[in-house]
């Protein structure tokens, strides 16, 4: 099966890591993907609080888009990113349930040339990695595994509520059974969906900043070396913002942050060049990886 | 952001706007307005709530009542982070995050949001970018944003500006769309007209997400 792929603002801007290490991981596992022509931004939680048909409108065009270049069938198209995956998906919820919005975005996709029908299945990259590819089809590609690298796996909101249905939205266990593949050990920790403050870090940091960091603190006191996260806007979030987090709480987290699309990209022996490794910003404190040609212990 | 002065003045049933309530009821999303029994689950859930002035519980509570300025010129609402924990834990299912997002167009619609209050502010940013663009250009908004708001804040973020330029995760030139921009503005304005001719604001059907 071929993919749409739908990689939004963030990935060609602070998120560029996410979207080379996401390449490159889906291109090593033999996921075809194209990139959807002509996309523009999703509208973000922004345009929703400005003028909300508009933002269904925006999404919309999008979706007619991939239809067009997608075939007859079904097409799957991939956002990586969790507002764009969250306004995409609830788009089609809203058109579909509310009359009126469905009528004038329609009306308008047509003054504008296009139509939808519907037929567009939006995808976040972790759904696919792992009911489409598999656990297995991962654990055969691994070749340097994580050996036992305690991650905490960070899901955010968006990704898994309320339009998401390929996880628990109290408990999403995807991301940690696709790092456990790789050869990591997941910490077990409450705070995996919870908020990560958004853009309140930086429109109001003293609430923003807080959220973010007691993110870090319970991955930290849960013992992880490094936080494994799903989407452009919390990674910024956790890894950004960490010295100030020093000089507001008095306590510096040092804690590695990175795209779970890294960490699996390395356990398949990716350069990390090649995965945007030397784009982030926090200490990285050599990530450890295993010799060439070990395997994956123990259970998964 | 300090936190403003709050003074309570007994506002009697003629000060209030009882059609409010209506209102944001009829907005997408708002329907269930009058649903809620007040067991403030939403507050409780609510990562930001400890911050918030009045709670989500009491802002559905006074939208009913018809507190509309209070409610409108509240920093709750802006300080919805829409990450939907209240939505799916409602035992209601009302869709608070929408009743925020109705009370945030409304709030910006009548112009009545806090003065040099950052998030609304940034919103707007956003809006107008990719109205322009079709594409949001992170830096730009933000940098528009301090400037309008607080900007001196903007000498604070030189240095992280400056480590993520070194890193390639901060585009200077604008991003653009690769086509379709004159398509997109005949999206937008279409969409725009036929909002002002009526408004969205029919009942949803019956199907539940």
């Amino acid at each position: 099966m071929k993919y749409l792929y739908y990689p939004g603002c963030s990935l060609k801007g602070s998120g560029r890591p996410y979207e080379e290490s996401l390449l490159r991981l889906l291109d090593r596992l033999g996921v075809e993907v194209a990139e959807l022509a002509h996309w523009n931004c999703c509208g973000a939680t922004a345009y929703m609080s400005v003028d909300e048909v508009q933002a269904f409108a925006l999404a919309a065009r999008n979706l007619c888009l991939a239809e067009a270049c997608g075939g007859p069938g079904d097409a799957h198209l991939i956002a990586p990113c969790s507002a764009c995956y969250l306004v995409l998906n609830k788009a089609q919820v809203y058109i579909r349930q509310y009359a009126r919005i469905g009528q004038v975005v329609a009306e308008a996709l047509r003054a504008a040339g296009l139509e939808y029908h519907g037929r567009i299945k939006v995808r976040h990259p972790l759904d696919v990695l792992f009911h489409d590819v598999g656990v297995e089809r991962i654990k055969k590609a691994v070749t340097r595994p994580l050996q036992g690298l305690k991650v905490a796996c960070y899901y955010g909101c968006q990704v898994v509520r309320p339009y998401a249905t390929f996880d628990n939205p109290y408990n999403p266990m995807v991301m940690d059974h696709l790092l456990r593949a790789a050869g990591a050990q997941t910490v077990d920790w409450s705070l995996k969906a919870r908020c990560c403050g958004g853009t309140l870090t930086g429109t109001m940091e003293e609430a923003g900043l807080r959220l973010s960091y007691i993110l870090l603190k319970e991955a930290r006191t849960q013992g992880a070396q490094v936080v494994a996260t799903a989407c452009p806007l919390c990674q910024f979030n956790l890894e950004c913002y960490q010295d100030r987090m020093q000089s507001r709480f008095g306590d510096g987290i040092e804690m590695p942050v990175a795209y779970f699309t890294q960490l699996l990209g390395m356990a398949m022996g990716i350069p990390a060049g090649k995965l945007g490794m030397e784009r982030l910003l926090a200490p990285q404190p050599a990530i450890p990886i295993g010799p060439p040609g070990a395997a994956v212990k123990g259970e998964i | 952001m300090s936190h403003p002065r709050i003074t309570w003045r007994v506002k009697y049933q003629e000060d209030l706007d009882l059609a409010f309530g209506r209102e944001i009821a009829a907005r997408p999303g708002g329907e269930d307005l009058y649903r809620c029994i007040q067991c403030g689950t939403c507050s409780s859930t609510c990562p930001l709530s400890i911050y918030m002035e009045r709670t989500p519980r009491q802002i559905i509570a006074m939208a009913r009542a018809g507190f509309k300025d209070e409610v409108l010129a509240s920093h709750t609402i802006w300080l919805c982070t829409s990450c939907y924990a209240c939505t799916v834990d409602c035992p209601k299912q009302i869709k608070i995050t929408d009743i925020m997002y109705a009370l945030k167009q409304k709030a910006l619609g009548e112009k009545v949001y806090p003065a040099r209050f950052p998030i609304p502010v940034l919103a707007k940013e956003f809006f107008q970018a990719v109205r322009r663009t079709g594409r949001s250009n992170e830096s730009r908004i933000v940098v528009r944003m301090f400037l309008q708001t607080r900007p001196w804040k903007l000498l604070g973020n030189i240095r992280l500006g400056l480590k993520l330029l070194r890193r390639g995760r901060l585009a200077l030139r604008r991003e653009k769309m690769d086509g379709g921009q004159a398509q997109l503005r005949m999206l937008l304005q279409t969409t725009r007209r036929l909002e002002n001719q009526t408004p969205a604001r029919s009942p949803p059907l019956a199907e539940s997400h």
